[in-house]
């Protein structure tokens, strides 16, 4: 395997792919490398999928991808014990081309996603790790691998390797990642017939909802949990960051298992048969943690750069657009026969003009006080529900004295001037 | 639907390899220096099993997430992906 390559693309997940398929489609000779047995064997994601970004790669790919539903109705479920507040927004044109986003198994979507890119002329190898960069000189040639006579070499080496990003990690790129840096989350599958989610979802055929959690479902650690709807199954899944877990000793299962059991969940999920169960880590550094990206002959891509919107659960489209960005930077350092740091960094640049760097930039606070200040999550989430049980419970209590009184208790835990700084804070974090 | 965490883990498909892929670096650190074993609660496949005196590493369970190897606080644990193709096998999401 001494053969040379355009490019070596490490890992086919959503960045990897689809910085091997653009690289292909320009006519670059590209090898994909998998570790698992099939692309998706090794990923794992709660279920969203952005036709956005998706787009820009495959046009009208939602005409022949392996996708479970088109999302028209975004819930949010703020828990408490025995009660939850809830908003959403439900729209019949997501349900219609173009559609906004959708519910994804992803071992039966990569898999589809990496044999397009095999289309378009780049080779595939799977079940093959890979254990480290072959550097130069200071230069990255190529990739060393777990094959006997296993190097390979190319002008440039795409590291789309996941949240654990072990090959940016020995290049010296970024430091081993941080418990607050990373997510632990775990779901299954849950299958249940079609016509019945159909009714408890209230959405008609291959209409689908998600469903945000926040709140009890956590424990109160910064997480989030989620329900969505593929075509006859559920996913459910929870996760916080790992020194969150850490911190409230939480067995991540039995986290599951409590959410499952939530007297507002399991109606929903009652019946539901588990197929299988998945734990993954979601890099939520935010923009603080974005390691070097680019070097002398390497681009860093999706996951493996932390490119996590954790706020809006945005990862497999910024996987997607930094993979594309890649592929773009590398056909025209092509055409120019440079592949140094220098004529690379124009994918460094051009990531942070991008949507993925302005919307890192805009939460660069938010995961950092949201861990530090735990009564975002531990307080008022219970509190929005005392207060709209208090004001919405017909008990001969007249309106104005129920308003002081909620008014009261959100401020009898933190004080008046607490909860303004929190609000100002939260504010903050977010705007 | 799957409850404890046998029943979750024999659900999922294990392509397990002959040789462990998780290392516990020095044995004497978990025994004398950590009182609080915490991989034995957060790992999410109970893959970290503390035997009175010594870890137990089922690394045949193990869904890759990565968590061991930056949860422990002695960063006492060699990590490296299963040998191509070895490992778990995800199947559906």
């Amino acid at each position: 395997m001494s053969e040379k390559f355009d490019v070596i693309v490490v890992g086919a997940g959503p960045a990897g792919t689809s910085c091997a398929y653009t690289c292909a489609k320009n006519g670059l000779n590209v090898l994909l490398i998998e570790r698992g047995e099939f692309p998706g064997a090794k990923n794992v994601m709660g279920g969203i999928l952005y036709r956005k970004q998706m787009e820009e790669i495959i046009p009208e790919f939602w005409k022949e991808a392996p996708l479970e539903r088109p999302v028209i109705e975004q819930r949010f479920w703020f828990l408490d014990k025995e009660s939850m507040v809830t908003t959403s927004y439900k729209g019949l044109e997501w349900g219609k081309e173009p559609y906004n986003n959708f519910t994804v198994l992803r071992a039966k979507f990569d898999k589809w996603f990496a044999q397009k890119a095999v289309e378009q002329g780049a080779t595939l190898i799977n079940e093959t790790v890979v254990t480290e960069c072959i550097v130069e000189d200071g230069k990255v040639i190529g990739v060393r691998t777990d094959r006997p006579d296993g190097d390979v070499y190319a002008d440039v080496v795409v590291l789309a390797d996941g949240v654990n990003s072990l090959l940016a990690k020995k290049l010296g790129f970024h430091k081993e990642w941080k418990p607050d840096q990373v997510a632990l989350t775990v779901m299954e599958v849950l299958k249940l017939p079609k016509k019945t989610i159909n009714e408890r979802f209230n959405v008609g055929e291959n209409q689908g909802v998600s469903i945000e959690i926040f709140g009890d479902a956590t424990k109160g650690a910064l997480g989030t949990a989620f329900l969505y709807t593929n075509q006859d199954s559920l996913n459910i899944g929870v996760g916080t960051t790992l020194s969150g877990m850490i911190k409230k000793k939480m067995k991540p299962h039995k986290l599951l298992n409590e959410l499952k059991e939530h007297p507002m969940v399991k109606p929903y999920i009652e019946g539901g048969e588990t197929v299988e169960y998945l734990a993954h880590l979601i890099p939520e550094g935010g923009y603080k943690a974005i390691p070097k990206l680019v070097g002398d002959g390497v681009i860093v891509t999706g996951d493996a750069a932390q490119f996590v919107n954790a706020i809006h659960r945005e990862g497999s489209n910024m996987a997607m657009s930094s993979g594309k960005i890649a592929a773009e930077t590398i056909v025209r350092a092509k055409e120019v026969n440079d592949f140094s740091e220098r004529t690379l960094d124009v994918y460094r640049t051009t990531i942070y003009d991008s949507f993925i760097g302005k919307d890192l930039k805009k939460y660069k606070d938010a995961a950092h006080t949201f861990e530090e200040h735990p009564q975002y999550f531990e307080q008022y989430v219970p509190l929005m529900n005392q207060a709209m049980n208090t004001f919405f419970t017909v008990d001969g209590t007249a309106k104005w004295d129920k308003q002081k009184k909620i008014m009261k208790s959100l401020t009898a835990g933190r004080g008046k001037l607490g909860v303004a700084k929190d609000l100002y804070r939260a504010w903050k974090a977010v705007k | 639907m799957a409850v404890t965490i046998e029943e979750k883990q024999y659900l999922v498909r294990f392509n397990c390899d002959t040789k462990s892929h998780l290392e516990v670096k020095n044995h004497d650190v978990c025994a004398t220096k950590c009182p609080d074993k915490d991989c034995t609660i957060f790992c999410p496949a109970d893959v970290y099993k503390w035997e009175g005196d010594r870890m137990f590493v089922g690394y045949e369970g193990c869904h890759e997430c990565g968590s061991c190897r930056i949860g422990c606080p002695f960063e006492n644990i060699k990590w490296e992906y299963p040998k191509g193709g070895h490992g778990i096998v995800f199947r559906l999401a």
